[in-house]
């Protein structure tokens, strides 16, 4: 496979010119936005522009070294002040270039060589380079210990699959710098989501010399609760258009335009994140002006802030919320019975019922814009009385009785109020002679655990935010294996799954996927029910914001109005 | 949390003629009773408390829906919540979930009955036991219970019914419990002042001139005459009952479903839809605080009456 | 009188000994034990193993408790499972936050709650004193946490006069020194974000302040009715004393004495009305932070803040007893 990009466009506030073709590519401005464009968006901001731009966080970064954060607080923060290699292509979840003006692969798929965008410099003036490059992956693999752990360095150790000290497992071998702006990273296995998988975050580019200065691998604590060096508290250093200020625990974070950024700045000259845990609070400090906008904006709220002149934005899905149905529980086992839980759910009631606007309806476990999205699968349509004959034919005429898990406290990019969505999928179970013993858990600790460590449950509600655009990503994580989750042993199908990971083609990998969203369609091991669409909301004054799919959203792409 | 309030001596209306006594030779509750009839305020508490145990006790017959059935879950959408009068078939209109808000708020008076009623009586029991050992016993029982009453003290009642929630895990009733054994320290110092204040009394004196038993001096003389506060703070408990139990669940602890019939629940999950739905917030709220209103008059004028000093203002 | 208090801390010890111990013994009765509470309810049984080895939890109870101790008093409270930092940390970063918004519903409560008690007192049994025993009742009786939905609702939705929710405007650029934000921009001379702050503390002020005020009315009431029919206050009446001079050198003063004490009392309340009030106006201090681990079951948090609270509410109720003593002589002659 090779790519071949052009110049890195992702960073630069488009001028009008390039607006339609923005719009077109999927890149969310705001309505109103084209009488307010200023012709020269080149430069800083203009005069009469309050260029801060408050957001309000929902808690506290884990870490502010992403590569050892999983979380999407943390992520929020990264996105300013760290770059990647590999960049997303606006509106969309497919990679694009960005410190990486372009790659190339071998023949074999084991070897990557890109060239470097030349004379980017990180916020303490050191260098990016090849050299730099190397020193993060090789500080990546060279991870020990505690840094290995999924509480820790989770998104290298579930993709690169492997560290130093485990060699037989790894991904990675090594990386050769050939000259300031070459370099190439060799491969121990084919791994055809690599690139894509460079757009994440967390293996953002850091600068060698503060991660050294800081201590940056210094970790202490335990798996559980890991205490945070002094580079991941308050020293972050990498190429974004926005430097670190300041980073108080439970209030704030404010970040700052970088003078030597070598994109175009925008407008913005200040970003603070206010931490405020509370939805409600969000709401409200949007209102009152505090801040500039928040994410995952109740679906309760939205009209009201729409009508009271505030701006919604949605994101394309790139969700997925489904109901998981656990086969050790016998009655389960029986592809009847899981048919009959299908034809009794009414998917558009509960998505007009519970779910935000611009929400789909699911067909199956990928949002449409994923490769091997297709559009002929089984269907299930809702018909209550198939459902109770179904479950008459399978021996359930008088009655049967599941648990039914659901997770409190918490809100979720695809399930924005759980409560909601498990009362109205219950009363809907119930109308079909099911009977449903509710099962609420929190969902920090406990949630996570008990439905997909054990196997002491019979249906429950999960769902999945993909990271970047790999089918396997959705699908392989919920059926590449036999899982106490669904208690789904179908060798054949996880023998597929994995045949479809390896396929480093593109063009032979969507066939592949194609046809295994057909099989599970068929098997029904879960019901997909919604692709919910996460919904921002932000002050008048903000004339257009970047919104992704995949929340790769970059703030010196927002505009403002005054 | 939990309010334990203050003598008010002299609050309102005191007897018009406070220097009649009771029909001479009546016993002490009688001799209450006959102020309380008199007292505006018992009255009003007195009221309130039989129209919420009539609700509570009859909301089968009264509550036009189940408390946990959703007649209205096709009317609502994330953005819309029909309100009072919108629908002709739901009176108050409907709740986030699609459930009858009259129906719910009728459940939501036996919900809280049972609360009180669970919580209190675990506290009372808890309270008494540890109480007539301290206050029976006295010499180092006493001393040990009384230092445990004091440690349990100086952790915030919230607090400590949240830790006993804790170790009791997710059950149906682990958060009534929970609110009565946070209630035990204050019933159980209650009832030991209160008998220390009784054991120098002449009867007792007279009792043990007698040689009549520890045992039988605790149990028939002592407990009896030292109940009054006790059964007065009882009172005050079941309005604290209430309150702290919705507090709990606005916190996150109580387990079932999310549309079951409990006016904390109710008002937790209100939260949410201040913007759009106030009623949903207000009409649980005013219901916990009537309620807890109710039994607060009730307590406190039990109180005046059963308490000779302040009788006498 | 030094003495006294010496006396008085010494006492402190057991009463703080017994409560480590109860809460020792607390986190070891949660369902499944520390180590579950620590790795979630179905933690595979090596990941258990491992926590056990790491903490200590296979040892004797006894040995365990002592270890338990000797770190609480080297200062290590350990650390929170939501947060990664140390308790104590927590603690201290977000103790002036409530320590501010307690200021401010104390102040409210005793500013309003003694003018207000005393008026009813000197009405006794006409139209100020019923209400304002009515009004006490209603006050004691509502929810903290309705009654702060109330506000929000007025104030945030139907006219938007006053700020709902946080500390201080992010918009204004503080500089903060002690963490008290009014007290910051005054020392700072930042005036806009000491008043901004202080408007941040008014709604969650009085949602806080209103319990501890029916309190303090029903008190004050009740003891001004006690002392005005004292034999001194009779005696200074009759020598002609001006009622200025009476009211504040005989019945104030002595009808001060049970309000000390109340107020003393109410500390534990304000704690737990804390909790609550700074989760709905999403104000972070301690008691929002207590909420969330609660919530989350952040046992070493719950462990930590329960032992501090209990510091804090036996120290402030031996500051109680001193003020007291200033209060009244006799007292201190004792």
């Amino acid at each position: 496979m090779s790519f071949r990009g052009t110049t890195a466009v992702r960073r630069r506030p488009r001028k009008i010119a390039a607006i339609t073709a923005g719009l077109a590519a999927g890149a969310l401005i705001l309505t109103g936005c084209a009488e307010s464009q200023r012709g020269d968006s080149e430069g800083s901001a203009d005069g009469s522009v309050n260029s801060t731009f408050i957001f309000a966080a929902s808690s506290d970064p884990k870490s502010l070294d992403p590569a050892f954060a999983s979380d999407g607080e943390s992520f929020r923060v990264s996105r300013q002040i760290f770059e990647g290699l590999v960049g997303v292509e606006p509106g969309t979840a497919d990679p694009a270039p960005l410190l990486a003006e372009s790659w190339e692969s071998s023949e074999d798929g084991l070897s990557y060589t890109f060239q470097l965008k030349d004379g980017v410099k990180f916020h303490d003036g050191t260098d990016f380079n090849a050299e730099a490059v190397c020193f993060n992956f090789d500080r990546w693999y060279n991870f020990e210990g505690l840094q290995q752990s999924e509480s820790v360095a989770y998104y290298y150790g579930s993709l690169f699959r492997g560290f130093a000290d485990s060699k037989d497992t790894a991904v990675y071998e090594s990386c050769e710098a050939a000259s300031d702006t070459e370099v190439t990273v060799n491969l121990a296995k084919p791994f055809a989501g690599f690139i894509a998988a460079l757009s994440l975050p967390a293996f953002a580019m850091q600068s060698p010399t503060a991660l050294q200065e800081f201590n940056a691998d210094e970790i202490g604590g335990s798996e559980e609760a890991p205490v945070l060096s002094e580079y991941a508290q308050g020293h972050p250093v990498g190429t974004g258009p926005f430097k670190f200020d300041s980073w108080e625990v439970g209030q704030q974070i404010e970040v700052s335009a970088f003078a030597d950024y070598w994109g175009e700045q925008g407008q913005v000259q200040k970003v603070i994140f206010r931490v405020i845990d509370d939805p409600q609070a969000r709401r409200q400090s949007l209102e009152s002006g505090d801040i500039d906008g928040y994410d995952l904006v109740a679906p309760a709220d939205t009209k009201a802030l729409a009508d009271a002149g505030f701006k919604i934005v949605n994101r394309d899905p790139f969700t997925i919320l489904y109901l998981g149905i656990n086969q050790k529980n016998e009655a389960l086992a029986d592809p009847k019975v899981r048919q009959a839980l299908a034809h009794a759910i009414d998917k558009e009631a509960l998505v007009r019922q519970t779910l935000p606007e611009g929400t789909e309806v699911a067909s199956q476990f990928i949002p449409p814009i994923v490769n091997g999205y297709n559009e002929d699968v089984k269907t299930y349509d809702y018909d209550p009385e198939r459902a109770r004959q179904l479950l008459e034919e399978a021996g359930h005429g008088d009655g049967l009785t599941l648990q039914f898990n659901y997770p409190t406290g918490v809100s979720r990019p695809y399930m924005p109020t759980p409560e909601q969505v498990f009362t109205n999928l219950s009363a809907q179970l119930e109308e079909v002679g099911i009977t449903i013993e509710a099962q609420p858990d929190k969902w920090s600790p406990d949630y996570l655990d008990r439905v997909q460590a054990t196997e002491n449950h019979d249906i429950h509600l999960l769902g999945w935010t993909g990271d970047y655009n790999d089918t396997d990503n959705f699908v392989g994580v919920f059926f590449g294996h036999e899982k106490p989750e669904f208690g789904f042993n179908n060798p054949e199908l996880f023998r597929a799954l994995e045949e479809a990971r390896q396929e480093s083609v593109l063009e032979e990998q969507t066939p592949l996927y194609e046809q295994i969203n057909a099989d599970i369609a068929e098997f029904v091991p879960a019901i997909p029910l919604a692709h919910p669409a996460p919904s921002l909301a932000f002050a008048p004054r903000v004339v257009s914001y970047p919104a992704s799919p995949v929340n790769d959203e970059v703030y010196n792409m927002v505009e403002l109005s005054e | 949390m939990t309010t334990t309030l203050p003598p008010a001596s002299g609050s309102t209306a005191p007897s018009p003629d406070p220097e009649t006594p009771g029909p001479a030779g009546t016993s002490l509750f009688r001799d209450a009773f006959h102020r309380l009839r008199r007292n505006p305020q018992a009255i009003a508490g007195a009221v309130i408390v039989t129209l919420f145990l009539l609700v509570a006790l009859l909301a089968p017959v009264l509550a036009p829906y189940g408390g946990e059935e959703l007649p209205g879950r096709t009317h609502i959408t994330p953005t819309h919540i029909p309100g009072p009068g919108e629908l002709p078939d739901f009176v108050l209109g409907l709740d986030r979930f699609g459930g009858d808000l009259l129906s719910k708020l009728i459940w939501g008076a036996q919900a809280s009955l049972l609360i009180g009623v669970i919580s209190t009586a675990f506290g009372l029991v808890g309270g008494m036991l540890l109480g007539i050992l301290a206050g029976g016993f006295g010499g180092w029982v006493d001393n040990v219970i009384m230092r445990l009453v004091d440690i349990l003290l100086s952790v915030p009642n919230l607090l400590l019914a949240v830790s006993i929630a804790a170790v009791l895990g997710q059950g149906p009733y682990a958060v009534m419990i929970a609110i009565g054994v946070a209630q035990v320290p204050i019933f159980a110092r209650l009832l030991r002042a209160s008998m220390l204040s009784q054991r120098s009394a002449d009867y007792i004196l007279a009792a043990q001139t007698l040689g009549l038993s520890r045992r039988t001096i605790t149990m028939s003389h002592l407990l009896p005459n030292s109940v009054g506060p006790v059964i007065v703070q009882a009172t005050l408990t079941l309005a604290t009952a209430v309150i702290d139990a919705a507090a709990l669940s606005f916190l996150g602890l109580g387990g079932g479903r999310p549309q079951t019939a409990e006016w904390g629940r109710m008002l937790t999950y209100a939260q949410n839809e201040l913007g759009i739905a106030p009623q949903l917030a207000f009409f649980p709220g005013l219901c916990i605080a009537i309620t807890a209103l109710g039994f607060t008059l009730l307590g406190e004028s039990l109180r005046e009456a059963l308490d000779p000093k302040s009788r006498q203002k | 009188m030094l003495r006294v208090i010496g006396k008085r801390i010494v006492l402190l010890i057991p009463t703080l000994l017994g409560l480590s111990v109860l809460l020792f013994l607390w986190v070891r009765s949660l369902p499944g034990g520390p180590a579950t509470a620590l790795l979630g309810d179905r933690a595979t049984p090596e990941a258990v193993a491992r926590i056990n080895e790491l903490y200590g939890f296979d040892r004797p109870l006894i040995e365990q408790y002592f270890i338990y101790m000797g770190k609480l008093l080297q200062g290590d409270f350990g650390t929170s499972l939501l947060t990664g930092r140390p308790v104590l940390e927590e603690f201290t970063t977000r103790f002036p936050a409530t320590l501010e918004l307690t200021a401010v519903a104390l102040a409210f409560a005793i500013g309003l709650g003694i003018p207000l008690g005393y008026w009813a007192a000197k009405h006794y049994g006409r139209w100020p004193d019923h209400s304002s025993v009515v009004l006490s009742l209603v006050g004691i009786t509502i929810p903290v946490f309705f009654l702060a939905f109330i506000l929000k609702w007025l104030f945030a939705i139907k006219i938007p006069l006053l700020p709902t929710d946080g500390r201080q405007n992010p918009r204004i650029n503080a500089t903060h020194v002690t963490d008290f934000y009014v007290l910051d921009g005054i020392l700072t001379r930042e005036w806009d974000a000491a008043w901004d702050a202080f408007l941040h503390l008014v709604l969650p002020g009085i949602a806080l302040g209103t319990i501890p005020l029916a309190i303090i009315v029903r008190i004050t009431r009740a003891s001004v009715l006690e002392v005005q029919n004292a034999d001194y206050v009779r005696t200074a009446k009759a020598k002609g004393l001006l009622e200025r001079t009476i009211r504040n050198r005989f019945i104030l003063r002595n009808a001060m004495l049970p309000v000390t004490t109340t107020i003393g009392l109410q500390l534990g309340l304000l704690i737990s009305g804390a909790v609550l009030t700074e989760t709905v106006f999403a104000f972070s201090g301690i008691g929002r932070f207590l909420r969330d681990a609660i919530f989350n079951l952040d046992y070493p948090v719950l462990q930590g803040f329960i032992i501090f609270i209990a510091i804090i509410y036996s120290l402030i109720n031996l500051l109680v007893d001193v003020t007291y003593s200033v209060i009244d002589p006799r007292v201190r002659v004792q």
